[in-house]
């Protein structure tokens, strides 16, 4: 690019000695300008939004400071906020939805990457594109009239019955909960862990497979000791990016969680999420403390979803490139 | 040792059988989410859905044809907010920015993109509902259009950058200024990719609920021009589903079909776009 | 394909400014308590009067004075009145004062799913305040099963049911909760959100009976007319002379008897565990948010019109979906405060 540019005096970056309105003359420089506008205007955008959102949310943090994250009272009426309950219900719902999704993805994962002949594998990760594309609200009303009354018919006699002692499993079902919301939120991340994580496996050079195949081992043996663990931070990646999306998901999980701002052990029993409780309670803030605590609590979100995403990436990067660098 | 070999090779089969049932039973769930959304929407949707405002609380028949064409508006609107910004922000990275700046602009583009739909719903709240005193079509549409930037702009940068050498070499030893080769040439190129994409971020907000609660909020009535709190289908969907009204559930269902519908053959037509063409990246 | 994609973005651009009607838009939000009564009087009022769309959106009474407040909305609706700082809040922010005016009366009802029982249950006021405070954990407990004898309670958990949202329906039961129960008022208190001791959240009127409904031994409290509406059961509650009364349009009339005479000038008033040996306990008035000042000429007398209409015509409908008529003392007070609307 360098050498065509300097061959193009006429049009390409402009020495100091011209002035500015002579630049604009030359329509590259107009064409140059806009797009820069435009670009700049993404940055300002998010900056703006990031700077709102710490404005914002001032009150809590002079009220409360720290304790904001570890009270877990939440009380309109005496002016009492604590983060505690959502953070609780958004880690738990979250991390029930992984357990479900993560054995599923990755299973299915390998099978697309090592095992089906790639026009299937194509076929199948196109159908799992598109149940990534299916709305939440979808998946909120599949949660209310299909999840709920499995939860209560089934899903519950079926572990409480045996497991009823542990503290998870303990006390009355609900049909709306953690457990509830975790499993619709694992539908609706499963196609990010499957489709990353193939990615991931499918960049894994051939010689490592079949240096172990090589020695002897079995097919699953080569895909399980050595494929994987090669992938491993990769597939990593494709955990966080699932847990980012699952963390900032907001109407499926407030129709099927319960809508309680209480901590509990049990998984039945019913909770709040952070955006389940914006969604819910943001228009109707009546006071600046109430209404700044949950801007508050938004922050608190975007810097949990910005954190995951980060490290997401950093370690998909890293295992593609390492993959590429390895060679094969 | 053949004893040992044997188990082996029957844990290896049975482990990669289970990776077989985890990918079908993946793919199942799409197919029974169609299914039953065909199904309990399918026998609901009928002319009156489409055409009739709805009826007051409580009584049976009216429908959705207010929040149909108010989705249809706000998507077009957050198309011309989002699409413009990602494509010409695209065009800068990829053809005219340093190296410092690219990597802002691109930073703050993934920053937005991870941003979760309520918290842009706050943001849209606080810029646009509250100076102007009113909730909006164009809040709502705001919303969603700064959704549609960051999709729109790394796509259309990796687009145009895997346009190959020769093309814009080719036309710049023909001449051409800059901007010339890029609106002629290189963006032509590159215009499958970029479609693929803008589709996709039209498939991505259009089922979006959240940033919509406290924008557009919503209307018994169609809404005229931009300045009115607009219906939408996801909003009717979530208001329907959780109240107890049967013929509600009914309507919620037909309009998940809807817009479950839309935004599938979205989709699908974005991805055959894109296979037909160049090989692309993925993004 | 450009081409065609921008004829298409043009015509449809055209077409939403062209197709702005004449239709005067005024915007409302607020109570679900009240939600079907206006819903059908917007339509009829609409039919009648095709320049005026009233667009009222039910979020709960909480997001009604917010809204309203806030001025995004031009007019709200609660179950709860404003108290005192909101008032002074509405008028620091806009320079002048906003007023109330009753529409309805309305009854909260404490509405089960039992399987096997479809009658009407009897609820003490301890019952309730124990239930809701999560005292009361079983259906057949004896604070319960004390007044229904005769009736087969399980001994299953009680599963309680609340509002998620600021709601005037809340601000209903928790005032009498308050008034009945001196651990309520000093544990919980009253208010349009209150923090809950037990129980799920449910979205609106609508949740909650939607929760309810789908929650086998469930218990919740919602408006008369969504039990009607949704065939589901309701109980009776124990007044302050002793007698069980259901909601219905008689007792709830009743219990708006002594207030009618003596209605304040803002017209904020509760009538909860009201004297009166036929009169409900838990009814209420519920309330339209009205600005004292408008500036746009056009949306003022709209809902002038709109409130004289209520006052009159609007009164004939409103017991087919069990809510009771305003009292006549009431109405002719309200007629004179609508003039104060400038």
């Amino acid at each position: 690019m360098a050498t065509t540019t300097t061959a193009m005096k006429s049009a390409g970056p402009v020495s100091g000695s011209r002035s500015f309105l002579a630049r604009l003359r030359n329509g590259d420089e107009i064409v140059r300008l806009i797009t820069l506008i435009f670009a700049a205007t993404v940055v300002l955008i998010t900056a703006a939004l990031v700077w709102e959102l710490w404005a914002n949310s001032a009150l809590p943090r002079q009220k409360f400071g720290f304790n904001f994250f570890v009270t877990s009272v939440w009380d309109p009426i005496m002016d009492q906020f604590g983060a505690l309950p959502f953070i609780y219900g958004t880690m738990v719902t979250s991390a029930v939805a992984l357990v479900i999704a993560v054995p599923l993805g990755i299973g299915a994962a390998i099978f697309l990457a090592e095992l089906a002949p790639p026009r299937v594998s194509d076929i199948l990760q196109f159908f799992i594109d598109l149940l990534a594309a299916v709305p939440s609200v979808i998946y909120g009303l599949l949660g209310v009239f299909i999840v709920v009354p499995l939860m209560r018919t089934v899903i519950y006699p079926a572990l409480n019955k045996p497991f009823g002692y542990l503290p998870i499993f303990k006390g009355p079902s609900y049909g709306v909960g953690f457990m509830t919301a975790g499993i619709v939120l694992a539908i609706m991340v499963i196609p990010y862990i499957i489709s990353v994580s193939r990615e991931v496996l499918l960049s894994v050079p051939r010689d490592q497979r079949e240096a172990a195949l090589a020695l002897g081992s079995t097919r699953w043996e080569s895909t399980w000791k050595v494929v994987v663990p090669f992938a491993k931070t990769g597939i990593m990646g494709s955990i966080f990016l699932a847990l980012a999306r699952a963390l900032g998901e907001t109407m499926a999980v407030t129709m099927v969680i319960g809508n309680t701002p209480k901590i509990a052990a049990s998984l039945f029993a019913p909770g709040y999420s952070i955006a389940a409780v914006i969604a819910n309670e943001f228009t109707e803030a009546t006071g600046d403390l109430y209404l700044q605590s949950l801007i508050a609590l938004g922050l608190v979100l975007f810097l949990l979803t910005f954190v995951l995403n980060g490290l997401a990436r950093l370690l998909i990067v890293v295992t593609t490139q390492k993959g590429s660098e390895v060679g094969g | 040792m053949n004893g040992r070999l044997r188990w082996r090779k029957f844990v290896s089969n049975f482990m990669l059988a289970m990776t077989g049932v985890c990918a079908v039973v993946s793919v199942l769930v799409l197919f029974f989410i169609l299914g039953y959304l065909l199904f309990n929407g399918g026998t609901s949707i009928n002319w009156d859905f489409f055409t009739k405002l709805p009826k007051p609380v409580g009584e049976t028949g009216g429908g959705m044809s207010n929040a149909i064409v108010g989705s249809g508006k706000i998507l077009l609107l957050a198309s011309l907010i989002g699409v413009p910004i990602g494509f010409l922000g695209g065009i800068y990275l990829a053809e005219f920015s340093g190296k410092g700046m690219a990597s802002v602009v691109r930073y703050a583009a993934d920053l937005l993109n991870g941003v979760p739909s309520i918290v842009i719903g706050i943001f849209a709240y606080s810029l646009v509902v509250l100076p102007f005193k009113h909730f909006s079509a164009y809040a709502g549409a705001f919303a969603l259009g700064m959704m549609m930037i960051p999709i729109t702009l790394r796509s259309t940068e990796e687009f145009l950058k895997s346009v190959p050498r020769m093309l814009r070499e080719g036309a710049m030893a023909l001449g051409a200024s800059k901007w010339k080769t890029i609106a002629t040439v290189i963006v032509p190129a590159a215009y499958r990719g970029i479609m693929t994409a803008i589709l996709l971020a039209l498939a991505r907000v259009a089922g979006e609920t959240a940033p919509l609660l406290f924008t557009a909020f919503g209307n018994r009535f169609e809404s005229h021009g931009w300045s009115q709190p607009t219906a939408t289908l996801p909003v009717m969907i979530y208001t329907y589903a959780v109240s107890p009204y049967d013929d509600w559930h009914r309507q919620a269902w037909a309009a998940g079909l809807v817009l479950l519908g839309l935004v599938l053959i979205i989709n699908i037509m974005a991805r055959t776009i894109l296979s037909r063409g160049i090989a692309v990246p993925r993004s | 394909m450009k081409r065609i994609a921008g004829l298409a973005i043009g015509v449809l651009a055209l077409c939403a400014i062209v197709l702005a009607d004449n239709a005067l838009l005024i915007n409302g939000a607020g109570a679900t308590f009240p939600y079907p009564i206006y819903s059908k009087w917007f339509d009829v009022y609409h039919t009648n009067n095709p320049n005026f769309q009233f667009n009222y959106q039910s979020v709960g009474s909480g997001a009604g004075i917010k809204q309203v407040t806030e001025g995004t909305v031009d007019f709200g609706a609660t179950d709860g009145p404003m108290n005192d700082d909101q008032l002074k809040a509405y008028q620091d922010k806009h320079g002048s004062g906003i007023l109330h005016f009753p529409t309805v009366l309305g009854a909260d009802v404490p509405t089960y799913n039992i399987s096997g029982v479809t009658g009407a249950l009897n609820f003490t006021p301890d019952a309730l305040a124990g239930i809701f405070l999560g005292k009361v954990t079983k259906w057949n407990d004896p604070a319960i099963a004390g007044a229904n004898k005769g009736v087969n309670l399980p001994a299953a958990d009680i599963v309680v049911v609340h509002r998620s949202d600021g709601s005037g329906t809340t601000y209903i039961w928790t005032d009498y909760l308050s008034k009945v129960s001196d651990e309520w008022k000093s544990k919980v208190s009253k208010g349009t959100s209150v923090n809950w001791p037990v129980g799920l959240g449910g979205k609106g009127n609508e949740g909650v009976t939607g929760l309810v409904k789908q929650t086998p031994n469930s218990i919740g409290y919602v408006e008369l007319i969504y039990v009607v509406q949704n065939n589901i059961p309701y109980g009776s509650v124990k007044n302050s002379s002793g007698n069980f009364v259901k909601a219905d349009l008689a007792s709830v009339t009743a219990a708006a008897a002594g207030a009618a005479k003596q209605m304040p000038d803002d017209f904020r008033v509760s009538i909860t565990n009201a004297p009166g040996k036929t009169a409900y306990p838990i009814s209420s008035f519920t309330w339209l948010l009205i600005p004292q000042k408008f500036q746009d000429a056009g949306k003022r007398d709209a809902i002038k019109g709109f409130l004289k209409w209520m006052l009159n015509d609007g009164q004939n409908s409103v017991e087919t979906l069990s809510y009771a008529k305003l009292p006549k003392e009431v109405v002719e007070k309200e007629k004179k405060a609508i003039n104060s609307i400038q």
